[in-house]
């Protein structure tokens, strides 16, 4: 047995998997205050008179890290940063206090000039004194020679903890990116190891003895134990939990769009070639863009509770919920109300829906049928216009070679597959707006804990390799190597997806769900003069977002199971 | 974060695919570093500042500035069309109100290709500012530019389409010619009879440095742009003028390009040359997008930096004083020496001989442009190379009156196709263009 779950803002979504078969899907809502009291309750409610021992593994997604931040509840970071010359880099400053080092690396991972080590000391009198226990250190070009934040750890001497560095979270170039990504692991460590630690035991005093894993932003898990070094990947894992449940209960095999229509907002992804699309960079957290590796997700102000106006004579939705719809109460008619009147949800007090549209219907002079009408066409146009003005930008995301600008692919959703409350009445608006069919999966109800429990685990590298200085870098392992000049694409290659196995398998994967590939490569002929001198290659390797076992005997879904 | 102060549209296109050979200069790795550098600065962050994809020009676009010989599919790769087509979405970026200013960081270049192509001269094929401006004009009417090319090399391609158009003020700032490819961008080549003035020459000596540059600047490129307050300002944003570079002898700097870009405030900045991939490009591009943007470029400067080590030589400042004094009387007095020289001619004739160096071909034209009273004048060339062509190729200007337009179409009507390979016409009035081959 395989439990899923998912804590979101205000409710914590639980599945019970056998294999294949939802055995049991559980919904309450907590307090993010009594996360963990939450979690118990759920998983009570799922297992009750189950025999606990038989569960094979539990995968979490949680909003603690995310609640964190947003919320400022994290532990003041000491930022140990060294930029060299380029953009002004005061704006990256982020911590409690920032230390700037006046050591630079260049592009090729070339040292142009060592820091003063006593520059760090002093950071670590000044963190001390101001009780700062959390450090993040990164350094421009980091990714292409972790030498100096490796050497400004080793100077830290053990003093702090945890000690972030920059190259260990993305091998991407961005800075800032990376400055604000190693800032943010060190500031929710503090807080995502204490709840790490009291779930262990908490599922231990219920006799639960699986592993546990935790959802990434990337739709990927990793095991809890690796987490703690990395929380920052937790962040943000809800919209990704949803995204790989649709995967899971209806598969699909070519491009797509995912939506996750909700009370305020609604959330669109895609799925190229069935695959989760990922954000180019990663993912923005609060006020901070960063490198965290997450599925392309963007909200939308528009959900079922959204307010229902008119002015100049037509109809608005939204941006703003200013309560429950009507027919629960609420002060505003809402979309859910116009779809109550229409028959196509069943909630609350249908007369109080009617009244709702009635009251709109004499500002508009319309009957209140025809206003419900209006409302869900209009939700369908916006949904429409804002997938249109998405794949806009996704398909004009930059390219470097006039092959890719040329005949590179391009996402052309050929259907949608649509999940949250109001899901079953938008479904067919959906798909007369977009023309592609719109599928409701069975049970979507449950999508983002099915998600968490089946997703497996991910992993991403990135191998350089600099032949004419004869070095090999993977800035997510912190590897830097010596190569002979032989060293070719071909080698870099296998070594990848070695690499990326090795990295999937400490991260917790399973080894038959270990599928490395290469996702970009190139090589270039580096000449100096008129010569050849060598050749710079650079590859990423992958385990890319996908399914796991499915929890007990066989791992294909059957038709019960999608019952 | 950052905010531009300016909105940037960025047009950054490397073209990790194509090369001229795999050691040229030209060379897939060119822009590599650059790249990372742009990318791990966060460029694509800053607010206001939009990466775009390049389009890809049409030969539409290439017949409003070109004579291919025999033709544009057998010169023309889809690379150099999305060279162009680079500029020209960095052109409709600004137009369309999309971005205060636009920097099209495309690659070929294209500022050493003239009116008359028979293949790669100096790294070129297609002029891409002139492409570029071309379509700004059909598109969105008539615009008085300024051109200033700020590459080292002489941009004797762009001299070459715009010697007679007074609409196109075209400024050049390079090395010496005496010193350097191509070897022409004198003070006395000054424009042709419909605009006689309007080409200005500044010839720079080798290991002039960033106080040098500034001072032409300063001194003279923004009094006479001021002077001739254009509508637009492009700046053909060759970077060869880096003490680093392999090819030149200048001693400018990344912090000279930011400054420089600076005061010059073009609304719309192109590529050209620079072939210091590592020591300068990275750093000069990531200068020339702050400053464009309007941001912080004091903490860009390259890793070896040393202002004294790169100090110009005593004498040039002075010799640079008198160069722009002498420069601005010309420019000052252009109207006077233009009555001078053309007063009484039905027409002016200048031989060229133009050399191909990437492909090792010798041009020789013919350029006749009508001295007409009613618009900058019709203008025919008569051109031959080692190919084995021999060319008549008719240009009817944007101003051209209807007498020049009725003769421009007889010269192509009734030429004898017996006498050439190729009769050409391109009537820059009507937007169309005719061969006959
Ligand atoms: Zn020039
Ligand atoms: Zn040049
Ligand atoms: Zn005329």
């Amino acid at each position: 047995m395989i439990i899923g779950l998912d804590v979101g803002g205000t409710h914590i979504d639980a599945v019970l998997l056998r294999g294949g078969h939802v055995l049991e899907v559980v919904k309450i809502p907590y307090n993010p205050s009594t996360i963990l009291e939450g979690i118990c309750e759920v998983i009570n409610k799922l297992t009750q008179k189950r025999d606990l021992s038989r569960i094979e593994r539990v995968n979490l997604s949680t909003t603690i890290s995310t609640n964190a931040v947003l919320e400022g509840r994290t532990s003041p970071v000491g930022m140990i940063l060294e930029s060299g010359p380029g953009v002004d880099p005061s704006f990256v400053a982020c911590g409690k206090e920032n230390f700037f080092l006046d050591g630079y690396i260049d592009h090729r991972g070339h040292e142009v000039a060592p820091f003063r080590e006593a520059l760090v000391h002093e950071a670590s009198r000044r963190f001390k004194e101001k009780g700062i226990s959390a450090v993040g250190v990164v350094t421009k070009f980091s990714v292409r020679n972790p030498s100096h934040e490796i050497r400004v750890k080793e100077l830290l001497d053990g003093d702090f903890y945890p000690v972030t560095m920059g190259h260990a979270l993305s091998g991407k170039l961005n800075f800032p990116r990376r400055v604000f990504t190693a800032y943010l692991n060190s500031a929710v460590y503090e807080r995502f190891t204490s709840f790490a630690s009291a779930i262990r035991r908490a599922f231990e005093d219920m006799g639960i003895k699986a592993p546990i894993n935790v959802l990434k932003a990337d739709g990927g898990t990793m095991s809890l134990k690796q987490a703690i070094s990395l929380p920052v990947h937790t962040i943000l894992s809800g919209p990704a939990a949803s995204v790989m449940g649709c995967c899971i209960l209806s598969p699909a095999s070519e491009d797509a769009v995912i939506m996750d229509v909700g009370g305020t907002t609604t959330d669109i992804s895609f799925l190229a070639g069935g695959v989760p699309l990922l954000e180019k960079q990663g993912i923005r957290i609060g006020a901070y863009p960063t490198l965290v590796r997450a599925i392309f997700s963007f909200s939308i102000a528009l959900g079922g509770d959204s307010a229902v106006k008119v002015a100049d004579g037509r109809v608005v939705i939204g941006p703003r919920r200013e309560g429950p719809p009507a027919a629960l109460g609420g002060p505003e008619p809402t979309p859910s109300d116009a779809m109550i009147v229409k028959g196509l949800l069943d909630f609350g007090s249908r007369e109080r829906a009617y009244l709702a549209m009635k009251e709109l219907g004499f500002v508009l002079k319309m009957e209140p049928e025809v206003v419900a009408e209006i409302i869900l066409e209009k939700m369908g146009d916006m949904i429409k216009n804002a997938v249109d003005g998405l794949l806009m930008e996704l398909n004009s995301r930059p390219v470097y070679t006039v092959r890719e600008l040329l005949y590179g692919k391009r996402i052309e959703p050929r259907e949608v597959r649509i999940i949250g409350g109001p899901a079953k009445a938008l479904a067919p608006v959906i798909e007369r707006k977009l023309k592609i069919p719109c599928v409701v999966p069975d049970n979507y109800q449950a999508a983002n804990a099915i998600g968490a429990a089946l997703s497996r685990t991910t992993a991403e590298i990135t191998l350089i390799a600099d032949t004419a200085r004869g070095y090999i870098t993977v800035p997510e392992l912190g590897i830097r190597q010596k190569i002979d000049g032989s060293f070719t694409l071909k080698r870099a290659r296998s070594m990848a997806l070695k690499l990326v196995e090795e990295r999937a398998a400490i991260l917790g994967a399973s080894p038959e769900d270990i599928e490395a590939e290469i996702i970009e490569e190139s090589c270039f002929n580096m000449v100096r003069g008129f010569y050849t001198v060598g050749k710079n290659i650079r590859v990423k390797a992958q385990v890319k977002p996908g399914l796991t076992g499915y929890g007990g005997e066989g791992r294909e879904i059957d038709a019960e199971g999608r019952k | 974060m950052l905010k531009a102060v300016n909105k940037l549209g960025l047009v950054f296109f490397p073209a990790f695919d194509w090369a001229i050979s795999p050691t040229h200069p030209e060379r897939e790795e060119r822009l590599l570093y650059t790249l990372d550098q742009v990318q791990e600065e966060g460029v694509a962050d800053i607010e206001g500042v939009r990466f775009y994809n390049p389009s890809v020009a049409e030969k539409k676009d290439i017949e409003r500035v070109h004579f291919c010989v025999p033709d544009i599919s057998s010169l023309v790769t889809e690379s150099h069309m999305v060279s162009a087509g680079g500029a020209i979405t960095a052109a409709r970026a600004v137009m369309e109100g999309e971005v205060r200013k636009a920097f099209a960081v495309v690659r070929p270049p294209g500022h050493h290709a003239h009116r008359v192509i028979y293949g790669d001269r100096g790294f070129c094929i297609i002029n891409v500012e002139a492409v570029m401006l071309e379509y700004v004009r059909r598109t969105y009417g008539p615009r008085r530019v300024v051109i200033v090319d700020t590459d080292c090399h002489h941009g004797d391609g762009t001299q070459d389409i715009y010697w007679n158009d007074r609409d196109t003020l075209f400024i050049s700032i390079h090395q010496d010619g005496r010193t350097l490819y191509p070897g022409t961008g004198f003070p006395e080549e000054f424009g042709g009879p419909g605009a006689f003035g309007y080409t200005i020459n500044i010839p720079l000596p080798p290991q002039t440095g960033e106080e040098g540059f500034l001072y032409v600047i300063e001194n003279l490129v923004l009094p006479i742009i001021k002077d001739y307050s254009p509508d637009l300002i492009v700046n053909s944003a060759g970077q060869d003028n880096h003490y680093t570079d392999p090819i030149t002898n200048m001693n400018f700097t990344a912090q000279g390009y930011a400054k420089m870009t600076q005061r010059l405030n073009p609304d719309i900045a192109v590529l050209e040359g620079g072939y210091s991939i590592e020591g300068a490009l990275p750093y000069v591009n990531l200068g020339i997008i702050l400053a464009l943007a309007g941001l912080d470029y004091s903490h860009v400067k390259e890793p070896d930096y040393d202002p004294e080590k790169i100090r110009q030589p005593d004498w040039i400042a002075e010799y640079l004083k008198r160069l722009c004094e002498e420069i601005y009387r010309r420019w000052v007095s252009k109207e006077d020496a233009a009555k001078k020289m053309f007063e009484g001619k039905d027409r002016v004739v200048r031989k060229k001989r133009i050399y191909y160096d990437t492909i090792a071909v010798m041009e020789e034209q013919e350029e006749t442009i009508k001295v007409c009273p009613a618009c900058s004048g019709l203008i025919t060339i008569k051109s031959e190379c080692d190919l084995g062509y021999s060319i008549l190729a008719v240009t009817i200007p944007r101003d051209a009156c209807a007498r020049c337009i009725d003769e421009g179409h007889r010269a192509y009507r009734t030429a004898d196709p017996g006498d050439y390979s190729g009769i050409y016409l391109q009537d820059k009035v009507n937007d169309e263009y005719c061969a006959k081959i």
